[in-house]
């Protein structure tokens, strides 16, 4: 298929396009069809979305580390419309069209107000994302990087809780400062180097002095975004206040922004800095692990919880990354697509109590096991994949990404190895306060198990947590060879 | 059929029936649950002792059988096998063995569960994990059948989930297990990094060349052996509930008693056991480390045994008893006899889910009545549940003449005890001094509480049908020991009776066990063939002639154990037997002793003081102090306010339009794409 990237990049416009136009067709009278329509054509756009991203993923040269399926059109003075992907980044690609839409499905019923502007908001999120991905370009990567918030911004601050305003205001004061600074640190890479290509840029050797300024610029967004302890008090807020499928695609996908671009920019753009900053990304990363961990486990509401525990999650990711070797980077990839679907999961699974009860206090429940035993089932597997159990794709990543973290600091992995028990603390415990127990609220006598839609969004992600766990080596096989290139190269750069 | 086929139905039949129970049980209702998990068990069973059989007796090689590669990344090499030697074929007769009679005996004990698939499910699933452990060709595997064990054990502890004692409980079990796991993950990335492999094959025969080196972790330079050891044995500590780490195996029998029997005696928590005779290579070189395994391993078998004697839940004076032969069997490995640990882990397995399935079947009979002290005189009523568990009772206290004969444990227990000796009086390990004299005192107390749980049980007045008589103000007490949440809440005056007879059989097979598996094995584990029966699975330094000298040790070591044994059932029998009531009586008055022993030693009012209470003071000290004063008061919010200081030109940025951020976010797009065009004219 040619132009595939464009094509699976832009797919999702095309449904904007669609919904567009039945609106416009339409007559005023008939607006609850015209939501129906909108879910439909968001539906089917998003499947076919990732119809073609799987034909993207068996069309992949596995054997080959660089770029592939690039297309490059210059625009002007060096900038061009340039796309490709490479073994990392192609699998997050598949993980956003995979998470697409299940989001539409469990919007289906939940969202009633202003459903059009919802689904093309979510469509529009879908270009954008997987543009961040497929970009080659520094500004083409800058406009999906930051136009991908704009639609996040509009789902929470539409479609959200209570007290969105301020969750939103939050996560755009963090975001800013990262995104300005970036900006700043691309505009003199940009002067410097004469190019705006990602891969030439990877082959510039900037100035020693001059990485460690550009390497804290870009850590600065991406270190918001991942998000790293001690900016990371924008995600708890910003998970609480976003409807269901915002969460999903916040946890399952933008955090994973964050790590995408240590991978892409600071580690083989700038590795003598990030030789040198590696013992402080260490550390914030354990103390990210610990702590939000320890704050997880006080929480009152369980989406502040799991919000809390993703950031657990993402420290193992930043470990694994900048411990720069094969084993701690493919441990952190790894991390994040399995972080994606669980942490996504457990959202929906929250979505589930939420939808029937309009809270999502912890003490409100107890005792849904006895109501609601494939919910229960449902539940304790994804607990059990954020705890990181093995056979669960949870494990993988974290089990990895602590052996390739062991090599450069014993220190860090002997810390981040107690979140391990920490992980099982606040996870088993919300577990137990959720689902166990008798039932003591009369509210939940009749509370219902999960309907066969929910069930049916569930399957997939279930097939996808067990496939990861049991079966990680077809995945490593597609990152093996880009990460390898990348360890390599990186190794060389500082030891040279 | 090809011996590889067979043992791979034989690991996955277990699965396949736990699948069917979990994902249909309520589709294909409960006989059809039980029958087909129970079944594939069998299947399993069978291959399992055809496997054994061919491998100790036939022409069988050891082999390892890959199924799938698992993680492929360099070096970091595992995949989904099935290893077959004979320390796998061991633990694979066990594991199944013990497994189907468990299925089978829970037909009577659960009949009157409603959730029977899930019970049936979950435990074929705890079997194919135990089974997935124990053929592991790697740390990858291995570390997955530990904690897919873990999960079983957390799902049938808490089986009974509207109980809050019980979900407390399988809390506990899973996190105090994760403790020890905390250290065998990082005992596996050592391995990982100092010898390049986690596959066993490939780590044994490289670890002599490490002997001596040292290894740089956490800041320290270590015994790079001792190092690894250690922290893997940690790992073992968590899951075969060693001192320190023991504290989540007497809240675990909150879990149906089946349970107890399967993982919480035979099988899941000798994994330790297991696993530190499966790394003999590395121990044999890591002498600290094995003095470790030795001392802790000692010190658990007496601390557990002092707990045992004060204990009046029958099912917790059982679970004590298993951490203490435990302890036996880690300080037998520590002192360099694995083959004895080994044994003790096989025999132990017969008589210990012998001891566990009988005391279910007293607390079926007695209506879910677990606590001794309203029991006795059981004999008469319960004959058959009574001379089993003195079968028991006899195996466990190693009773047996020497140079004649005995049952099962007296060929294990007095095979440690003769090692330790032999280790001390050769140099072997510096500590096996201390862990022979420690077995030998446990010995005595082990005598002792299993002859007072006997004694207790079906002998002297029947307290209950006093207790049924005048009063039921301890029907609360009785009920928080209830197994059954609520359901089962008897009624009217108790009438004992003995079991039905699919609770029976299991009983009388592992009765068999009992008595005999120790005569028939001994040769084979420990004696003259047992070069030929381990071929190499364990592995034993030049300079370790432990077991080889255990046989030879003087006589008044040969007699010491039974000495104390028979003054411990002595003791036994003056204070429930000849002087019945005085134990109570004193007991009663309390004193200090008795109060430290009953409380088991204040664990588990020392951890929730400071690691329970510590976790959640620091958790809100994060939350409260550092989260939302410090980070988010200097930052979001401190910027909010101080916007609203600087003037009411920033005030745009809270005034709560989302569009204005979109707008600002766009303008920053377009004041990137100026400044581009600018660069380009």
């Amino acid at each position: 298929m040619p132009m595939i990237l464009s094509i699976v990049t832009f797919l999702p416009l095309v449904g904007v396009a669609a919904i567009l136009l039945t609106r416009a067709m339409a007559s005023s009278s008939e607006a609850p069809g015209l939501d129906n329509r909108a879910r439909w054509i968001a539906l089917i756009t998003t499947l076919v979305t990732l119809a073609v991203s799987v034909v993207l993923v068996a069309q992949f040269d596995a054997s080959n580390p660089d770029y592939q399926f690039v297309e490059y059109v210059p625009w002007f003075a060096g900038v061009a419309y340039h796309m490709g992907v490479d073994g990392i980044s192609i699998l997050f690609v598949l993980l956003t069209a995979f998470l697409m839409p299940l989001c539409i499905a469990a919007s289906w019923k939940p969202i009633t107000n202003r459903v059009v502007e919802y689904m093309i908001a979510f469509l529009v999120l879908e270009t954008l994302v997987i543009g961040v991905f497929t970009a080659l370009d520094l500004f083409l990567f800058y406009i999906f990087f930051e136009g991908g918030l704009v639609p996040m911004f509009l789902i929470i601050g539409i479609w959200g809780g209570q007290n969105r305003v301020y969750a939103a205001y939050k996560f755009f004061l963090y975001t800013l400062l990262g995104s300005v600074l970036m900006l700043a640190a691309m505009l003199y890479m940009f002067a410097t180097a004469g190019t705006s290509s990602i891969p030439e840029l990877a082959q510039y050797a900037f100035d020693p002095n001059v990485q460690t300024f550009l390497w804290l610029a870009f850590f600065a967004s991406f270190a918001v975004k991942m998000p790293m302890w001690p900016v990371h008090t924008w995600l708890p807020d910003a998970h609480v206040q976003a409807p269901t499928a915002g969460s999903v695609i916040l946890a399952g996908i933008l955090l994973k922004l964050g790590g995408y671009g240590f991978l892409r920019f600071n580690l083989p753009m700038f590795p003598d800095a990030s030789a040198m900053f590696a013992p402080m990304v260490f550390a914030l990363s354990v103390i990210a692990v610990i702590y939000t961990s320890l704050v997880a486990f006080r929480q009152t509401d369980i989406k502040k919880l799991i919000a809390y525990s993703s950031v657990a999650h993402m420290g193992f990711v930043t470990m694994g990354i900048f411990a720069a070797n094969a084993t701690g980077v493919q441990g952190a990839v790894y991390q994040m697509l399995s972080h994606g679907i669980i942490s996504g999961a457990l959202f929906l699974c929250v979505g589930v109590v939420y939808d029937r009860m309009h809270t999502r206090e912890i003490s409100f429940y107890g005792g849904l096991t006895d109501r609601m035993p494939r919910y229960a089932a449902i539940f304790l597997l994804f607990t059990m994949a954020n705890v990181g159990l093995p056979g669960t794709s949870g494990f993988v990543g974290e089990i990895l990404t602590m052996t390739g973290v062991y090599q450069a600091s014993t220190w860090a992995a002997f810390g981040a190895a107690t979140g391990v028990i920490l992980s099982a603390v606040y996870a088993l415990t919300l577990y137990r306060k959720v689902m166990f127990g008798q039932i003591t609220n009369p509210k939940l006598n009749d509370i219902t198990d999960v309907t066969p839609l929910e069930i049916a969004i569930f399957v997939p992600l279930i097939v996808g947590t067990l496939w990861l766990g049991i079966y990680p080596a077809a995945v490593f096989d597609i990152t093996q060879a880009s990460v390898d290139q990348l360890v390599t190269t990186y190794q060389s750069a500082i030891g040279g | 059929m090809p011996i590889e086929t067979l043992v791979t139905i034989g690991v996955f039949a277990p699965l396949v029936g736990a699948a069917i129970a979990g994902l249909f049980g309520r589709r294909i209702g409960d006989t059809a649950s039980m029958a087909v998990t129970t079944g594939l068990l069998f299947v399993s069973c069978a291959v399992a002792w055809t496997v054994f059989y061919q491998h100790t007796w036939g022409h069988m090689e050891a082999f390892t059988l890959r199924l799938l590669p698992f993680i492929n990344i360099g070096d970091f090499q595992s995949a989904w096998s099935i290893r077959i030697d004979a320390l796998s074929a061991v633990m694979l007769i066990v594991v199944t063995t013990v497994s189907a009679l468990v299925h089978l005996y829970s037909w009577g004990y659960m009949a009157d569960d409603p959730h029977k698939p899930r019970f049936f499910a979950y435990l074929s699933l705890f079997t194919f994990a135990m089974l997935a452990l124990v053929t592991a060709a790697d740390f990858m595997q291995l570390f997955f059948g530990w904690e897919g064990v873990g999960l079983a054990s957390y799902l049938l502890i808490g089986f009974w989930y509207k109980k809050d004692t019980a979900s407390a409980a399988a809390i506990k079990a899973f996190v105090v297990n994760r403790v020890g796991d905390f250290g065998f993950a990082l005992g596996i990335m050592t391995v990982f990094w100092m010898f390049g492999t986690i596959e066993f094959a490939e780590l044994f025969p490289q670890i002599a060349s490490k002997a001596g080196t040292t290894w740089h972790f956490i800041g320290q330079d270590w015994s790079a052996l001792d190092l690894a050891g250690a922290l893997l044995f940690v790992g073992a500590m968590g899951k075969s509930a060693q001192f320190l780490l023991h504290t989540w195996l007497p809240d675990a029998m909150e879990g149906p008693t089946p349970v107890s029997a399967l993982i919480h005696a035979a099988t899941m928590v000798t994994a330790g056991v297991y696993m530190v005779c499966l790394l003999s290579p590395i121990y044999e070189y890591a002498p600290l480390a094995a003095q470790i395994i030795a001392v802790v391993g000692a010190v658990t078998a007496l601390f557990a045994a002092t707990v045992g004697l004060a204990q009046n839940d029958i099912k917790r004076v059982i679970a004590y008893s298993t951490c203490s032969q435990l302890g036996y069997m880690f300080f037998a490995a520590g002192v360099g006899a694995y083959q004895a640990a080994m044994f003790h882990l096989f025999t132990h397995a017969f008589f210990k889910a012998l001891l566990f399935l009988g005391a279910g079947s007293v607390i079926h009979g007695m209506h879910h009545e677990q606590d001794m002290r309203k029991m006795g005189g059981l004999m008469k009523l319960l004959p058959i549940t009574y001379a089993v568990m003195t079968i028991g009772t006899i195996a466990i206290t190693g009773l047996g003449i020497p140079g004649v004969g005995g049952f099962a444990g007296f060929y294990s227990k007095d095979s440690i005890i003769e090692s330790a000796f032999a280790s001390a009086t050769s140099g072997h390990s510096p500590v096996a001094y201390f862990a022979f004299f420690v077995g030998l005192l446990a010995a005595c107390l082990t005598a002792y509480y299993s002859w007072r749980l006997i004694f207790m049980t079906f002998n002297g007045k029947a307290v209950w049908k006093e207790e049924a008589a005048h009063d039921d103000h301890h029907a609360h007490d009785a009920h928080a020991h209830d197994d059954h949440a609520h359901d089962d809440h008897h009624h009217g005056p108790l009438k004992p009776h003995e079991s039905p007879a699919i609770m029976l059989v299991p009983l009388l097979v592992l009765s068999i066990g009992a008595i005999f598996a120790g005569w028939y094995f001994a040769p084979e584990f420990i004696g003259h063939h047992e070069a030929e029966f381990w071929r190499g699975a364990i592995f034993v330094g030049e300079h370790n002639h432990v077991l080889h000298d255990s046989h030879d040790v003087p006589t008044w070591v040969k007699w010491a154990p039974l000495v104390l044994t028979l003054i411990g059932t002595f003791v036994a029998v003056w204070f429930y037997i000849l002087h019945a009531g005085l134990a109570r009586r004193m007991a009663d008055r309390g004193g200090p002793l008795h109060a430290f022993l009953y409380n088991k030693w204040y664990f588990d009012e020392l951890y929730q003081a400071t690691f329970v209470r510590g976790a959640k003071a620091l958790g809100d000290l994060f939350w409260k102090i550092g989260d939302i004063k410090i980070i988010d008061g200097l930052g979001p919010n401190g910027v909010a306010w101080l916007s609203q200081r600087v003037g009411r030109r920033l005030s745009i940025w809270q005034s709560g339009y989302v569009y204005h951020y979109a707008f600002v976010m766009l303008l920053g797009v377009a004041a990137l794409l100026a400044f581009a065009f600018s660069l380009a004219s």
